[in-house]
């Protein structure tokens, strides 16, 4: 586990931001995050099907006067990128937090293709990628991300990366 | 079964007196339709983004729950975004519709079969999903009772409403998305719109 309870902080940077729409499919890496959203009752978190979805639910909950935020996986990634080109069109501000996998020490070699393009393929569609590879610094970017993405009506994504994720081994996933 | 609506009128009808009611509009013929019925900063039209008009939906009724949504969209553009029933059916919104004006046909792309032309039934889908109520809508003597239910029934409902495949003259929305954006949220907004 890391020392940091990264989750917990980035649960208090969201609260802070004033989301209160949590969407998501589930990851590995968010799934205290996840835990964290839904034990909050000043919190909707919503399970979405297939990630694109989330851009529309984003999107719908902002023209409602509501801020959001979509956690997934990196894979999920691919799937959004058609309805990517609503955001920018709009300008809709969206906050992606994205847990990798196929970046760095991946087990899976499944994962790599779609984890080596997401940095790409986000940019490619207007999205701000901010990376970051240590515990203490997800809630710090997350605070920053949700400013860019509700002040100045940006799309980012944060990628957390698997250093801090932490996952060794397809047993160890299955463990979780 | 053959179709005998027409969409033009069956979308003037969802949308007649409309008041505080908020729409989304899924992209081609729908966005069309409600242009055509009369457009408004309250009606937020896409014209991408095919398969999340009903998602959407959902993240505007859950952000106003105290308002009505009512999603007007096409067999083809839900068909593309069918895992969002499932996702609603698990919300339960009480203050969401989705309409789908079903003509079985790609209408924008040269009136190819949708799924629904082979009887893929999408009501039934939102049964299975959990909705408070679905149905397929085939006659003008339905047309009237799905109308109250999308405008005022407990949530989620849809109407599968066939209607006859027409190609009809273009009626066009604003087509730049941060317009739409803005005007459709300073009218529900008001000033709060462009505060912070």
């Amino acid at each position: 586990m890391n020392a940091i309870d990264w989750p917990q902080r980035v649960h208090r940077a969201l609260k802070d931001a004033g989301v209160r729409l949590v969407a998501y499919v589930p990851d590995a890496g968010h799934k205290r995050l996840i835990e964290l959203c839904h034990a909050d009752a000043a919190m909707r978190a919503v399970a979405l099907a297939t990630e694109e979805e989330g851009i529309g639910l984003a999107a719908g909950a902002w023209l409602g006067g509501a801020r959001s935020a979509l956690l997934m996986q990196s894979s999920g990634v691919g799937n959004c990128i058609n309805v990517l080109g609503m955001v920018r069109e709009c300008r809709f501000p969206l906050v992606m937090l994205v847990t990798m996998r196929g970046e760095f020490g991946e087990f899976n070699p499944w994962q790599v293709p779609m984890g080596q393009a997401t940095p790409a393929v986000l940019e490619a569609m207007g999205v701000v990628v901010q990376k970051v590879a240590a515990a203490h610094e997800v809630a710090p970017a997350l605070a920053a991300a949700a400013r860019l993405a509700f002040d100045s009506y940006t799309a980012v994504a944060i990628l957390v990366s698997q250093r801090v994720i932490g996952i060794k081994s397809f047993h160890e996933q299955a463990a979780q | 079964m053959k179709a005998t609506l027409h969409r033009r009128e069956v979308v003037r009808t969802l949308l007649a007196e409309r008041g505080e009611l908020l729409v989304v509009s899924g992209l081609g013929s729908t966005s069309w339709d409600c242009t055509a019925a009369g457009d408004s900063p309250l009606t937020f039209p896409l014209w991408g983004a095919m398969g999340v008009a009903a998602m959407t939906g959902l993240g505007l009724a859950l952000a106003q729950p105290k308002r009505r949504v009512l999603v007007i969209t096409g067999d083809g553009e839900m068909l593309m975004g069918l895992t969002s029933l499932a996702t609603i059916g698990v919300q339960r919104p009480r203050n969401l519709a989705l309409a789908v004006i079903d003509n079985e046909r790609y209408g924008e792309t040269g009136m190819q079969a949708t799924h629904t032309a082979h009887g893929v039934d999408i009501a039934a889908v939102a049964r299975g999903c959990g909705f408070e109520a679905a149905q397929v809508v085939w006659r003008e003597s339905g047309l009237m009772a799905a109308c109250r239910r999308l405008r005022a029934g407990a949530g989620p409902v849809l109407a599968q409403i066939k209607v006859v495949p027409e190609k009809l003259p273009l009626a066009l929305p604003p087509r730049e998305g941060a317009l739409l954006k803005a005007r459709f949220r300073r009218a529900v907004l008001g000033v709060a719109a462009d505060a912070a």
